[in-house]
């Protein structure tokens, strides 16, 4: 674990990989939420965790690699889930890719439990792990400029769900009608870091 | 619709109801967003009798002119530009009491870029995640005013300034940004970061509330590769593949994955939101470095 300093109230801590990350976003929420961590906000990502609005960061830095960070529970909390149909038009490419047959993508992708390793892109998109490494595909050599909301995709080692129309290069493999979004519920963001995914396959209309 | 809204006649290249931001949103890949000069912002609620976190709104150079249907009492800051009520001359950085109906024509920027324009009870689209703020990037909030559109305002409720003009600082002829190194300094040549932090910048035209773009030498990497993506703070001095540093303004992405060289105090990125497009900049280094020894 390695603390950098960003500006002056600001700490960007790496480390080794994700799990770890997600553990250490685990873990300073906890910190925040009984007290003892005053920051204004906490965002993970790919393999950092950063710490924005730190009244010390110097202490809060030299302090951190001392602390007793647990693993990340394997099950813990509620399972969000999102129905898919999987009627992506990139979903024969993703066959080919991981060399198993169209139809065994649904059974795959919906066998796995996922969980929101980061969020951002836009509000309500999340970067969710949890596919075994041999699934890994690239992104789309073209980005399309029009990705539909809703659309399932997959790039990396990551799955996310566009919350609303936008460009984008990921592999489209599904659709699901859930709202990722809505500033008008609470909360607003159906995905946060740290919650726990399942994809369930859904009837495509017309086949 | 009640008499306690103003009417957009003119809304100018581009102007977004701002306060000041829904910080604490991060995590979910929601920009802080609000005023891009937060004093200005504030002096004019002050003004006005509003708390400092009134919803008002930002201009970018031409300015805007809107019809209150209900007297108001309006001030206007920022960037200096004229102001006029019902087509007479109208002071700037002070209080002003408009009657119901009459036209107040908010015009170009004489210097700088935004002019903030506060109306007592402020303006009062429902707020989304605690803040009025249009948020460019992922769409939260009230989208930038459309000529035509008819704006609530809330109740005016504090007692305006009796003042008749307060000081404001001009916009910059020349941005100086002082800058921490890191985090990611390290993933360019030492000659770059001498670059960098000596050499001058000029303000691109294609900033805008994401981020104060720059002109100049490029800065070269001291190895190639991809930065998984990261948290990104306000300041951020984000160098993309072409080598010229973007400094990150209030609707900056949250996560990004090219390396950020540095970090712009935060108190001087009102400055920046005011300097037009060719006004150099330069990067200083606030804390400071090791002297490299004489070649």
């Amino acid at each position: 674990m390695r603390a950098l300093p960003v500006g002056e109230r600001a700490l960007l801590v790496e480390l080794s990989d994700g799990t770890e990350a997600q553990a250490l976003h685990a873990e300073l929420l906890r910190r925040r939420a009984s007290g003892a961590l005053r920051v204004r906000e906490i965002v993970p990502a790919a393999r950092t965790v950063l710490l924005d609005g730190l009244d010390e960061p110097g202490r809060v830095g030299a302090e951190l690699p001392g602390w007793e960070i647990p693993p990340l529970p394997p099950r813990a909390g509620d399972v969000v889930e999102i129905p898919v149909r999987y009627d992506g038009p990139d979903l024969a490419d993703v066959a080919a890719h991981w060399g198993v047959p169209v139809a065994e993508v649904a059974r795959i992708h919906s066998a796995a439990e996922f969980r929101v390793a980061f969020c951002g892109f836009a509000p309500g998109f999340g970067y969710l792990t949890g596919l075994p490494e041999r699934y890994e595909v690239p992104r789309r050599a073209t980005p399309r400029t029009g990705v539909p909301a809703g659309s399932v995709a997959l790039a990396g080692p990551y799955t996310g769900v566009y919350p609303r129309a936008s460009p984008g290069g990921w592999q489209l493999i599904g659709s699901t009608d859930a709202v990722l979004w809505d500033h008008a519920r609470v909360p607003a963001a159906l995905l946060s870091p740290g919650v726990r995914v399942r994809f369930v396959p859904r009837p495509v209309v017309g086949t | 619709m009640t008499d306690h809204a103003l009417a957009v006649v003119r809304a100018g290249a581009l102007t977004t109801v701002q306060d000041l931001g829904r910080p604490g949103h991060a995590h979910l890949g929601v920009p802080r967003s609000g005023a891009l000069d937060p004093p200005a912002a504030r002096l004019v609620n002050r003004l006005v009798g509003n708390p400092s976190d009134a919803a008002v709104l930002e201009t970018t150079l031409d300015g805007c002119a809107v019809r209150p249907r209900r007297t108001v009492t309006v001030a206007v800051g920022g960037a200096p530009c004229p102001v006029a009520v019902d087509g007479r001359p109208a002071p700037w950085g002070a209080p002003v009491r408009v009657p119901a109906g009459a036209l107040v024509d908010i015009g170009s920027a004489v210097s700088g870029v935004r002019c903030y324009v506060a109306f007592d009870g402020g303006v009062s689209v429902d707020p989304v995640l605690g803040s009025r703020s249009t948020d460019l990037l992922s769409g939260l909030g009230p989208p930038p005013l459309a000529t035509g559109a008819v704006l609530p305002l809330g109740r005016p409720g504090g007692i305006h300034a009796r003042v008749d003009v307060v000081p404001q600082p001009a916009p910059p002829r020349e941005l100086v940004l002082r800058v921490t190194l890191g985090p990611r300094a390290d993933w360019f040549t030492a000659a770059a970061l001498d670059t960098f932090t000596t050499r001058a910048y000029t303000v691109f035209s294609a900033s805008n509330r994401i981020g104060l773009r720059t002109e100049g030498p490029a800065l070269e990497r001291a190895f190639e590769g991809e930065l998984p993506s990261e948290g990104m703070v306000l300041g951020a001095v984000q160098v993309p593949p072409d080598g010229r540093p973007v400094v990150f303004l209030a609707d900056h992405p949250t996560t990004g994955g090219y390396p950020v060289v540095a970090v712009v105090r935060e108190s001087d990125l009102a400055a920046a939101a005011q300097a037009r497009p060719g006004t150099p900049v330069r990067f200083v280094a606030a804390t400071r470095r090791q002297p490299r020894p004489s070649p």
